[in-house]
């Protein structure tokens, strides 16, 4: 019977998955929208936060110059609309990008919004302004931007040092809300004011984070909720049995995992559940600049020793995807094509085949069954970090490497990659927007800070520069496939799965779309409502 | 007992200070601080970005200056302020310290209250059914981790009930705050009874077995007399000494039970802000504890002067 059960819930499981959109009645005014939260996020400031824990509670409270829509899963570049602007328009040879803002626009605190809180929040993030942010994770996204000017109350205009058809993307993500320039970076990071759906209340760490309705909203009739209330729950197990008992009406969003969902699903059958991909990737950093990875044979065979359907396997029962840098279609906009993929050494579907290849290059390099490689992968202490790497320290057996796990607590992650030292690193690389100018620059450009291993290609960086100019989508759409496998060719910083995870809620709540080619920008809740 | 009040004095802020320095170096020792916490999570650094943060936050300065400002901070009352929220760290520890004091004082009344009676009835009872089954209750709760017990009890009610006892930070009525603690607290103070119990039976078996218990009985005291005005009274000082060691050692098993049951004290509070290198939240919540500590331990001391007047007659 319990199995009848299972089967049915996998059943529905999977007809939910394809549709992500919760379609229902005439949306009703009220209710406060409970959910939990996975963590305590250090602040309240999204600009100065590189995770998502940031977004999901606080993206409801900013508005930023343009959006993704809200209510269509794929992001793209056709589905961003208007959000404190009300037009944009691209002059000067593609090297100007214009603003007309939305006018009768408020403050929470009731101050007007003009084009001087928007010039004020973008020369900060450019270091160009006499306050700073603590950390300034995303400066580089602007690196192409020479001034911000305005013109009068209403229009602001973006001057760019070169044409960069991205940089819509880029200011379409939940990272990039508009900050108000009579509010200091130190109080938005402890009670952030903006122009959204929703206002700050409190902020209690570890406990809890409450918003309220702005009821003087520029969209009129939105929000629907009266409130979102997030309780921190570290604990995944405590925080899904208070799902399944109804103390909260949604998970933390793609917070829930593929053997956690069939659980709730189990528990919950009313509850609707959504698998998207999340648009981080599982990777491994190698550091090429001391033996015996500075040896190139070894960095290629490890690279085609992946077993990569395995780990999805594993990890996953077989819901993640194989691909390069960029997330693989459908969800994925730029990701390669199977049949190119597929040429790469190491993504071959015959894994014997690959392995037999990377053990030829172990022998060229010196090593053997007589003589095995002993390495180091070092994670971070955090099971999504090392279940990956215990696997990946399984499957370098085959090719006669002997790895051994090295856990780090967090604090001790980064200060150790940036000081090289490792040999093998098993990371992961969250994606805020599905667009390769954020990924190309942030992970391979030379002298990047988040460029950990120091990969450094001059001739692909002239690449990425011609990628990002191209208006046309389809011819920029190739360039960047033959980027993406040049990285995957160069053991850049190989590309081990990109994950899949889940997020629930409960049958009367409506409206709420899950993004499916990333997990940050996808938190306004201007449209969700509760039938009930 | 003037004498003996004084040393024990001086002896519990010797202790004190000695705590305040391991606190501050442990800390120091450990890797990684603040700066590094938050670059990581962010993924990148800017050297110039770090070394303007360390400098706003005070941690670039030298440790001896740094414990000054901390100690000195610590005996005016003026904790600084939390590296993380940024708001006064009284003011994140003072909200805090109410939940968790309600949860340790209930874990410790239900120990103390089920366990002392139970451990009565079973050196009375010595080698009857009733005493093994009391002895295999307490060994079991010697046995299961205290998340374990809490983590079912959770899974119990939601598959039982549909409901599960996860903290209310507004309890409407007194008999709702008592079930928003006892559950947790229910599950932290298990363990403790079981060690109580074992404890009180142990010591009581060794008093009923002394000459003045046979007197009293041959006095014609009655049974319930010679258990718990002769035999408890004496048997009782190892039992308050190990319940106020329980008392410290609780905070370990709150730590988990407040993560468990989602209560918002301050142990789990502390393990955050350990895990943040949060200096200006452990050190004074630590030193704190240990204030706590070391008071109850002070108290214990005076009560073993009030119980045994051989210690005070001695001093």
């Amino acid at each position: 019977m319990r199995s009848v059960w299972a089967l049915a819930a996998m059943a529905a499981l999977s007809v939910l998955t394809a549709s992500t959109i919760t379609l229902a009645g005439d949306p009703k005014q009220g209710g406060v929208l409970r959910m939990y939260h996975r963590d305590s996020p250090g602040n309240a400031s999204i600009h100065e936060g590189a995770t998502y824990s940031l977004n999901v509670p606080f993206m409801p409270i900013f508005n930023n110059l343009v959006i993704y829509k809200q209510d269509e899963a794929q992001n793209r570049m056709d589905n961003i609309i208007p959000e404190l602007a009300e037009s944009w328009g691209w002059v000067n040879d593609n090297k100007t990008l214009t603003f007309k803002l939305r006018q009768g626009v408020k403050w929470h605190d009731g101050k007007p919004f003009t084009s001087a809180d928007v010039k004020c929040t973008f020369d900060l993030l450019m270091g160009k302004s006499q306050q700073k942010f603590r950390q300034n994770p995303r400066k580089s996204w602007y690196n192409e931007v020479n001034e911000i000017s305005t013109n009068g109350d209403l229009e602001v205009s973006f001057n760019m040092k070169r044409p960069q058809p991205s940089l819509l993307a880029l200011l379409a993500s939940g990272y990039t809300p508009v900050y108000p320039c009579h509010v200091s970076p130190g109080d938005m990071r402890t009670h952030p004011i903006g122009t959204g759906p929703f206002k700050f209340v409190e902020f209690k760490a570890n406990e809890s984070i409450k918003l309220t309705r702005n009821t003087d909203y520029w969209r009129k009739g939105r929000p629907y909720l009266d409130g979102i209330e997030f309780t921190i729950i570290p604990n995944r197990s405590t925080a899904i049995l208070a799902f399944v008992a109804g103390k909260f009406d949604m998970t933390f969003p793609t917070e829930v995992s593929i053997p956690l969902l069939k659980d709730v699903k189990t528990q919950a059958p009313n509850a609707v559940c959504v698998v998207e991909p999340n648009n981080v990737a599982t990777n491994i950093i190698v550091n090429s600049s001391a033996p015996p990875f500075d040896n190139v044979d070894i960095r290629r065979a490890m690279a085609m020793a992946l077993d990569r359907k395995s780990f999805i396997s594993i990890m996953f029962e077989g819901q993640g995807d194989v691909g390069g840098t960029m997330l693989p279609p459908p969800q994925g906009l730029w990701g390669m094509p199977k049949e190119m993929l597929e040429s790469i050494p190491g993504y071959g579907p015959d894994i014997n085949a690959n392995r037999e290849q990377a053990r030829k290059l172990m022998q060229k390099a010196g090593y053997g069954p007589d003589k095995h490689l002993a390495v180091k992968v070092s994670t971070r202490n955090i099971p999504v970090y090392r279940d990956p790497a215990v696997i990946l320290i399984d499957q370098l057996k085959s090719i006669y490497i002997d790895g051994e796990l090295d856990v780090v607590e967090t604090a001790n992650w980064f200060p150790k990659v940036a000081r090289k030292d490792y040999m093998l690193g098993l990371n992961l690389t969250g994606n805020a927007v599905d667009d390769p100018d954020q990924s190309f620059y942030e992970n391979y450009s030379c002298g990047s800070e988040r460029n950990y291993t120091n990969y450094c290609n001059k001739e692909i960086e002239k690449l990425f520069d011609v990628q990002s100019q191209e208006t046309d989508v389809e011819k920029r759409k190739k360039l960047v496939w033959d980027i993406d496998k040049k990285l995957q060719e160069d053991v850049a910083r190989p590309i081990i799965f990109h994950a899949r995870t889940g997020t629930c809620w409960q049958p009367y709540v409506k409206g709420v779309t899950v993004m499916s080619n990333s997990s940050y920008n996808g938190y306004r809740y201007e449209d969700v409502w509760m039938d009930k | 007992m003037f004498a003996y009040l004084v040393r024990r004095l001086f002896l519990m802020l010797v202790t004190l200070f000695g705590i305040s320095i391991v606190i501050f170096l442990l800390l120091r020792i450990v890797p990684g601080n603040i700066v590094d916490i938050l670059f990581a999570a962010a993924g990148y650094v800017d050297p110039a970005d770090k070394a303007n943060l360390e400098k706003e936050l005070g941690i670039d300065q030298p440790l001896v200056v740094q414990y000054w400002h901390w100690i000195s901070g610590f005996l005016r009352g003026d904790f600084g302020y939390s590296y993380v929220s940024e708001k006064p760290a009284l003011q994140e520890i003072l909200p805090r310290i109410p939940i968790t004091a309600r949860l340790a004082g209930l874990a410790l009344l239900f120990s103390a209250s089920i366990g002392i009676p139970l451990g009565v009835i079973s050196a009375v009872k010595q080698g009857t059914r009733l005493d093994y089954a009391l002895r295999i209750v307490s060994l079991s709760g010697l046995s299961l981790p205290s998340f374990w017990l809490g983590l079912l009890i959770l899974t119990a009610s939601v598959a039982m009930f549909g409901q599960m006892p996860i903290f209310n930070p507004n309890p409407q009525t007194w008999l709702e705050a008592f079930a928003t603690y006892a559950v947790p607290a229910a599950a932290v103070g298990f363990r403790s009874a079981a060690l109580t119990m074992r404890i009180t039976r142990s010591s009581m078996l060794e008093v009923l077995r002394q000459d003045y218990i046979r007197t009293a009985r041959a006095k014609g005291a009655s049974e319930t007399a010679v258990n718990y005005r002769h035999a408890l009274k004496n048997a009782i000082l190892p039992v308050i000494t190990v319940i106020g060691i329980e008392a410290a050692f609780l905070i370990g098993g709150l730590i988990v039970t407040e993560t468990v049951f989602n209560i918002p004290g301050v142990a789990r509070f502390l393990v955050e802000a350990i895990r943040w290198r949060d200096y200006p939240i452990v050190q004074n919540l630590v030193m704190l504890m240990a204030v706590v500590v070391v008071s109850a331990n002070f108290i214990v001391d005076m009560l073993y002067a009030v119980f045994d007047p051989r210690i005070r007659y001695t001093d």
